[in-house]
């Protein structure tokens, strides 16, 4: 890796920091839970890292557990995105049925 | 031109977009729906974008593995999602998050077996510095994140199930509990440490993941029930920060961008709910609040029937519902609900008032309502509702203990200062509870002990039941 590399990972990850701190300031307490929730099934992104460690060949001469830590990692990775976002739907679908039938 | 692979880092781009947009949007009730939608549109750029870049070996793994873990995934998750009760939902986010971390935790694992066992570890400083520190740090973060998540899902539920027993879900958390949570990390860090100076030795990785696994539980031991929301909304904040760190060891800038935006957006959330309790962030996580020394109950109050609240209830004008923790655990928001369709056909304006700590997520009893169908313009939030309590008939609280508790306004003891609603300016005040005991803050309610209090002691639902029965006799 290069410095730079470094760098740059460092800088993104300091305004990531930041602008997810700016993102959120007020939000009304009905979407509390649901917020929680869908911030919840983006932290599911791992779900990349996820994928590439599934992908590692053991009969090239890998050490066969990672491949399989690496299914393990999908797994529960995609459990936490398709649940994630789908639980937040169902609850905001709830929300806004409320609010359209009024 | 050629075209390098890193021209699909582009894609990447565009998902950490849909992310930044579907976060944002989540903020605003008009727009979440279409939040959440960004936020699934995001994710499903990046899982196309990782898997059309990657070169599938020979082995089986890529080409099952893969799709066997998405479809395997997709299913569990989908199928938890749609079967899940709506009171359910703060112990499944509470799951969902542990997953979460635990899969960054898995990759992290993934990654330092396969270089100390391949044979590959980098041998050049900077690159192996960051990715053992990277490691180190995604495997504490996201094992931590497992095991609180675990145990704060069962506090939420109140217990857990083994042979057919029911145990409650400990709390206990001494002050020398600290001073070992910090061993524990003083412990891990030098873990780490030495796991640079002798990169080979898996058994560090190993000491650091079982040594990361108990502070996760000695973390969430101490909290209480009541302060879950604070718990779970830290860890979704912990399980974002695992996914950052994750994506150093990767080198992947769109795990960089969502962790550590959902990582401080968590951390917002978290203080968002402390401000509500009027509490420190610090105090929840490391002062064992309530728990140890409560005040003994010495006073009585006589209960009242139902028949009795019925009649007082007959012909009012104005009442004002104040749901709390009781009511999610006996699950009556349909009684409630029930209750105030036959106060409104009478001609009675009816509202909820919404404490925003009551219950144990943030938006709790806006969810439980709103599944049983009660209108979303009619739950009012607490600075709203407090300057109508004055013209309320009867405020009737369901469950509710500390967030009516008129001692927060005279600014002594362990409540003081937290904003309450004003339950006790209305005429008369019923209160749905069990017995007369202390809430969670463990301070005794003078509101019981008024005149103008009626007290309906009992489990919410049987009260709310026996209730709307005695409303339909008269």
């Amino acid at each position: 890796m290069e410095l730079v590399t470094l760098i740059a990972a460092i800088t993104i990850f300091a305004l990531a920091i930041f602008l997810g701190f700016e993102l959120i300031t007020k939000v009304p307490p009905t979407l509390h839970t649901p917020l929680m929730s869908g911030a919840n099934a983006i932290s599911g992104i791992t779900i990349v890292g996820a994928l590439f460690a599934s992908n590692i060949a053991s009969d090239s001469g890998n050490y066969p557990l990672a491949a399989w830590l690496g299914f393990a990692a999908l797994v529960l990775a995609t459990i936490n995105v398709v649940g994630g976002f789908a639980v937040t739907n169902r609850m905001l679908n709830m929300i806004a049925g409320k609010r359209r039938g009024k | 031109m050629d075209l390098e692979p890193e021209i699909w880092d582009i894609g990447y781009l565009i998902a950490s977009i849909l992310f930044i947009l579907g976060l944002k949007k989540l903020g605003h009730p008009r727009t979440a729906p279409t939040g959440n939608l960004y936020g699934a549109s995001g994710m499903l750029v990046a899982v196309v974008v990782t898997v059309a870049q990657m070169n599938f070996g020979d082995g089986i793994e890529g080409t099952v593995l893969i799709p066997a873990g998405l479809i395997a995934g997709g299913i569990i998750g989908y199928t938890m999602a749609v079967r899940v009760q709506m009171t359910g939902v703060p112990e499944m986010v509470a799951l969902f998050n542990g997953f979460g971390g635990a899969a960054s935790a898995l990759v992290a694992a993934s990654e330092v077996f396969r270089m100390i066992n391949n044979g590959t570890i980098p041998t050049d400083w900077l690159t192996f510095h960051v990715a053992w520190i990277a490691i180190g740090l995604s495997t504490l973060v996201g094992w931590m994140t497992l095991t609180g998540s675990l145990l704060a899902m069962m506090k939420l539920k109140g217990g857990f199930e083994i042979f057919g027993k029911w145990y409650r879900t400990p709390t206990w958390g001494p002050e020398w509990l600290n001073y070992v949570k910090g061993i524990f990390l003083i412990g891990i860090v030098g873990l780490i440490y030495m796991s640079l100076e002798e990169p080979g030795n898996q058994d560090y990785v190993i000491g650091i993941i079982v040594l990361s696994c108990i502070l996760g539980l000695l973390f969430v031991l101490p909290i209480g029930g009541a302060d879950m929301p604070v718990v779970v909304s830290l860890l979704n904040s912990l399980s974002g920060v695992a996914a950052a760190f994750t994506g150093f060891i990767i080198s992947n800038n769109v795990l960089i961008i969502a962790g550590s935006m959902v990582g401080a957006a968590g951390l917002v959330l978290t203080n968002i709910m402390c401000k509500a309790m009027n509490r420190r962030l610090i105090d929840v996580l490391f002062k064992s609040f309530g728990g140890t020394d409560k005040e003994t109950v010495t006073r009585t109050k006589v209960g009242s029937d139902p028949d009795e609240v019925a009649m007082i209830c007959d012909g009012i004008s104005k009442c004002v519902i104040i749901p709390g923790y009781g009511m999610a655990v006996s699950q009556c928001q349909h009684q409630v609900r029930e209750f105030a369709d036959i106060l409104e056909a009478n001609g009675c304006e009816v509202k909820y008032g919404i404490h925003p700590v009551a219950g144990r997520m943030p938006g709790h009893m806006n969810v439980l309502l709103a599944e049983a169908n009660v209108p979303y313009e009619k739950l009012i939030e607490m600075d709203d509702i407090n300057s109508e309590m004055g013209e309320c008939d009867v405020a009737l609280v369901v469950g509710a203990n500390d967030t009516v508790n008129p001692v927060a306004r005279s600014g002594e003891g362990p409540l003081a200062g937290m904003p309450i609603i004003d339950a006790d300016k209305a005429r008369v005040v019923v209160m749905v509870k069990r017995s007369l005991s202390v809430g969670y803050a463990g301070v005794d309610n003078d509101l019981f002990y008024e005149d103008k209090t009626m007290m309906l002691f009992g489990d919410g639902k049987k009260m709310m039941t026996e209730l709307i029965s005695s409303m339909k006799e008269l």
